[in-house]
């Protein structure tokens, strides 16, 4: 009895007596969602356009954000530093291309999957090689990233709001934006679009796979220096936020792969989730369930749902 | 290998009934109201115009789909949503439109695992590979290289069918459905992209199977010539609607199906 | 010129399903095993210690990823985490009933590793692939938070790791601090080779088949009767089986002792880049890979100063480690790109050569 009260009473009892408490585990879950979205996106982008589920994206994060700062502690000036590091991303979308996917065009979707497992890896060799494996500081002062943070009255206490996280949202959603337009109106969205469907029917109807390749691994590129460097503000880049970006995959299970408004309703719902059961119901089973929960959320969502929040039903054919 | 308490069915009996089945997926028919029999010991095909419903009626008859209304009888049980693997326990065995091998299976391993429902042997031996198990693998295999004599493939035994030409691997496709020892056996467009020999030869095993063995044959094939030689009975359907059911010389006849095929000035 | 398959005809089929028709293979395996065992005699320790036990370890772990990933087709990133339960299971079994043979208990502690795993394995059913891949990181991020929270599976020790008690068989020791390197080494081999032809003979069967007929095609596989959830389930059981023995052997008969990091997803990962380099769905594979993986580091290690010594330049132990992340990435995208089927594909062409040399054909 006691144990059902402590699962089933208790943590809401608490809800509902510290609405400002609750409100302020509400807005972290939001502001880690938004960063699991951020991350999730950059997967969707690539999934939709090439159908490679690039598990490197999270080591993508990493490995921008530690250009970046890599190069500003070199003394480059922090714009021109962050100009470089697109110019960085770029030329492994290009490099991504030429080495990894053009030779496995037309391989089974898992052959492609593991490919970018290499790749993850060869990136933290590579990137711990030249950068160390020290965290290092994110420069936000340099690039005028809002610091500090504002305590609001709100319900009968005091919630918190740091201002990167707000800059976070608001960057976010510009970016997102952006992106829906380059999707669904241009003329290479189209093609992306027509690739994602398949290589070969898109070849043959004279798309360059190659083009649109290294254009949608270079946009997953910015995306992901983005999250680095809102990421990195928050916390500090190291690359054990590698396994961290990990969840962006319960995210993408949450809101299918191919979903851009998926992965940010899918990243919102894990970032609060788990915030939720970690802060409420954690304590019962001796904390630390952070690194699990998403998963465990997104596997009973899949034994539910296989095809995801907004995909479609899949038939099978034979 | 007919379960104990089924009922004995002769030639000549109906085998599978299918009673006003229709299946939808979503607002799209694909099938309506369509009702055949399948009498024992013939060679039945399905014929019809490009998405008429043809290989979405054999998935209704080996549960791959489960029809939205109507029934299926097969050996007087009736079953509601039946799953495929308890089609083929039953004695359904199939072909593919397009090839279902196991491609990193060589031929040899394929049609074994077509005698995996005659296996009996669990795990504990199978771990061991000695004594029952081995004995059974021995008595399957003789099975097997009977049907490999039977199909003219001694040559590709341990091929992996991925290399195989196109025709090659339907024909231990069909070698694999026969190591089921079926009933009734559904062939879905056994001799597309074959040439003309490849034809002839495929049409001659059909035949034989039909014949040798006494299987039931429900058969989907474009080939008019072939269809009209090989079948005892032909169903046409259209848009998901049967519109002939006869023998070959009377269904050729059939204004509708001819309608259906050239198509009608309107 | 020596491997030759001439003049040896198969009279039985039961000659011809066996795992080495040919004559010269099966004096090769007998050679190959006796020179493992004689390994022990060398009384090398950094030999024995730090290469052939782990070696072995990991091989054992690979063939298990290998029957369920190369196998059956089913990806799984949680094998550090089934490694755990099986170290775990082992370690809980050991101290609870300290009087039976040890042994006895590195093999039952697999099957505490095949439950969780058949647990972890049920979502298979309804997904495929990568979304897989996905559920099964739940398994294993779940299974390293429960090795550092519960206080129960390390028996309330304050330090969180778990550590090999003395333990003999026939009065040797062969766990603990006091077993020497060369007895561990034997019982590890001995377990390795014992488990690999069980595993070779559940892969030529018909629970083999109806693993790789599922791998292949899965809806023909159903459709020709083969029950798709007891075949996948089978697959994870069995596989985590393996994994779960490794888990156990690698603390207990190499570390000696370990924490719960052991465990973590890298050990998931380069597990399955042992199967991936090795071949899939090849056993001899499981051991190449084993090999390449993980020798590659001490062979960099001992290489790398060596060569750079002259120019003045010295090489931490740090920076090889990151070059080994560089180089295993490296090397599985050279491997899906040029050979898919691993080194095992290249050990059979290479075969083949030899039996038609000195002509190409």
């Amino acid at each position: 009895m006691d144990i059902l009260y402590k699962i089933f009473l208790e943590p809401f009892a608490l809800m509902a007596s510290a609405p400002d408490l609750l409100l302020q585990t509400l807005w972290e879950g939001l502001v880690s969602g938004v960063l699991y979205a951020l991350i999730a996106l950059g997967f969707v982008l690539i999934f939709k356009a090439s159908g490679v589920f690039n598990f490197a994206q999270g080591i993508m994060v990493v490995f921008a954000a530690l250009t970046l700062v890599g190069l500003h502690e070199k003394g480059v000036p922090a714009f021109l530093a962050l100009i470089l590091t697109i110019g960085v991303m770029f030329v492994l979308a290009f490099a991504v291309e030429r080495i990894v996917l053009k030779p496995l065009v037309n391989q089974p979707d898992i052959i492609l999957f593991m490919a970018t497992f290499g790749l993850t890896y060869f990136l933290i060799g590579f990137g711990e090689l030249i950068f160390g494996g020290n965290p290092k500081q994110m420069i936000s002062r340099e690039l005028f990233l809002p610091q500090g943070s504002t305590d609001l009255q709100l319900l009968g206490g005091l919630v918190r709001v740091q201002h990167i996280d707000i800059a976070a949202a608001v960057i976010a959603s510009l970016m997102i934006a952006a992106l829906a337009v380059f999707f669904s109106k241009t003329r290479i969205g189209r093609a992306l679009r027509a690739v994602a469907d398949s290589h070969k029917a898109a070849l043959s109807v004279g798309i360059s796979l190659d083009q649109i390749w290294v254009i949608v691994w270079f946009t997953a590129g910015i995306v992901a220096l983005v999250t680095g460097i809102m990421w990195g503000a928050r916390s500090d880049v190291s690359f054990a936020l590698q396994i961290i970006a990990l969840k962006a995959l319960p995210v993408l299970i949450l809101g299918g792969f191919t979903s851009i408004p998926g992965a940010i309703v899918g990243g919102l719902i894990i970032g609060v989730g788990e915030k939720i059961g970690e802060f409420y119901w954690g304590p019962l089973i001796g904390g630390g369930i952070e690194t699990w929960l998403a998963y465990m959320i997104a596997l009973l969502f899949l034994l539910y749902r296989p095809q995801g929040l907004f995909g479609e039903k899949i038939i099978e054919r034979v | 290998m007919r379960a104990p308490d089924s009922p004995i069915i002769t030639k000549g009996d109906v085998l599978l009934a299918v009673d006003n089945v229709s299946l939808s997926f979503g607002g799209v028919k694909a099938l309506t109201d369509v009702s055949f029999d399948i009498r024992k010991g013939e060679i039945r095909a399905i014929i019809g115009p490009n998405g008429a419903g043809k290989t979405s009626m054999l998935n209704c008859i080996n549960g791959f789909y489960h029809p939205t209304e109507g029934r299926i009888t097969f050996k007087g049980e009736t079953r509601q949503r039946m799953r495929p693997h308890v089609a083929a326990r039953g004695g359904i065995a199939r072909t593919f439109q397009n090839v279902a091998l196991f491609k990193g299976m060589t031929t040899l391993d394929n049609i074994m695992a077509g005698r995996s429902l005659k296996m009996r042997r669990g795990f504990f031996w199978q771990v061991l590979r000695h004594g029952p198990a081995l004995e059974e693998e021995i008595s399957q295999r003789r099975v097997v290289e009977d049907i490999i004599d039977f199909l003219e493939i001694q040559a590709i035994r341990k091929v992996p069918v991925g290399k195989l030409a196109y025709g090659l691997q339907k024909r231990v496709e069909l070698g694999r459905a026969l190591a089921m020892q079926p009933e009734l056996l559904l062939l879905d467009e056994p001799m597309a992209g074959m040439n003309l020999e490849e034809k002839e030869d495929m049409s001659r095993f059909i035949l034989d199977v039909n014949q040798q063995f006494g299987t039931t044959i429900a058969l989907i094939e474009h080939d008019m010539g072939v269809v009209m030689d090989l079948s005892d009975r032909v169903v046409v359907l259209e848009y998901g609607r049967k519109i002939a059911d006869g023998k070959p010389d009377e269904v050729k006849r059939d204004e509708r199906v001819i309608a259906a095929y050239l198509g009608v000035p309107h | 010129m020596f491997y030759r398959e001439a003049g040896q005809y198969k009279t039985s089929y039961a000659a011809d399903m066996a795992v080495f028709p040919l004559r010269q293979d099966r004096i090769g395996l007998a050679i190959i095993i006796a020179a493992a065992y004689g390994l022990a005699f060398t009384k090398n320790d950094f030999l024995l210690q730090a290469v052939m036990i782990p070696f072995l370890v990991f091989s054992l772990a690979a063939i298990g990823l290998n029957l369920l990933t190369g196998y059956a087709g089913l990806l799984s990133l949680g094998t550090g985490g089934f490694m755990g339960v099986g170290a775990y299971a082992c370690y809980k079994l050991m101290t609870a009933f300290p009087e039976v043979n040890v042994l006895i208990w590195i093999l039952t502690s697999g099957f505490f590793a095949a439950g969780i795993g058949v647990l972890f394995g049920l979502p298979s059913l309804r997904i495929k692939g990568f979304y897989l891949a996905v559920a099964t990181l739940a398994a294993q991020f779940f299974l390293q938070w429960a090795f550092n929270r519960v206080p129960w599976l390390v028996n309330y020790n304050v330090s969180g790791a778990i550590e090999a008690p003395l333990r003999t068989l026939f009065g040797v020791p062969i766990m603990g601090p006091t077993a020497t390197p060369e007895v561990r080494y034997l019982v590890v081999l001995t377990l390795v080779i014992f488990l690999t032809w069980i595993a070779s003979n559940i892969v030529r069967g018909r629970i083999g088949r109806e693993w790789m007929a599922i791998r292949d095609m899965d809806i023909a596989a159903e459709l020709m009767g083969i029950k798709l959830l007891p075949t996948k389930l089978l697959a994870f059981a069995v596989s985590s089986y393996y994994c779960g023995v490794a888990g156990a052997m690698l603390v207990f008969l190499w570390y000696g002792g370990a924490e719960y990091t052991v465990f973590d997803i890298n050990q998931s990962f380069f597990t399955l880049f042992m199967i991936i380099i090795g071949g899939l769905g090849s056993l001899i594979g499981s051991f190449f890979g084993a090999a390449l993986i993980y020798m590659m580091p001490i062979g960099l290690g001992m290489l790398l100063p060596a060569i750079l010594a002259p120019f003045g330049l010295s090489i931490g132990s740090e920076t090889i480690e990151h070059l080994r992340f560089l180089i295993v990435g490296a090397l599985i995208i050279f491997f899906l790109i040029v050979e898919p089927h691993g080194l095992a594909r290249l050990w059979q062409i290479g075969k083949q050569k030899l039996r038609v040399w000195p002509f190409p054909y």
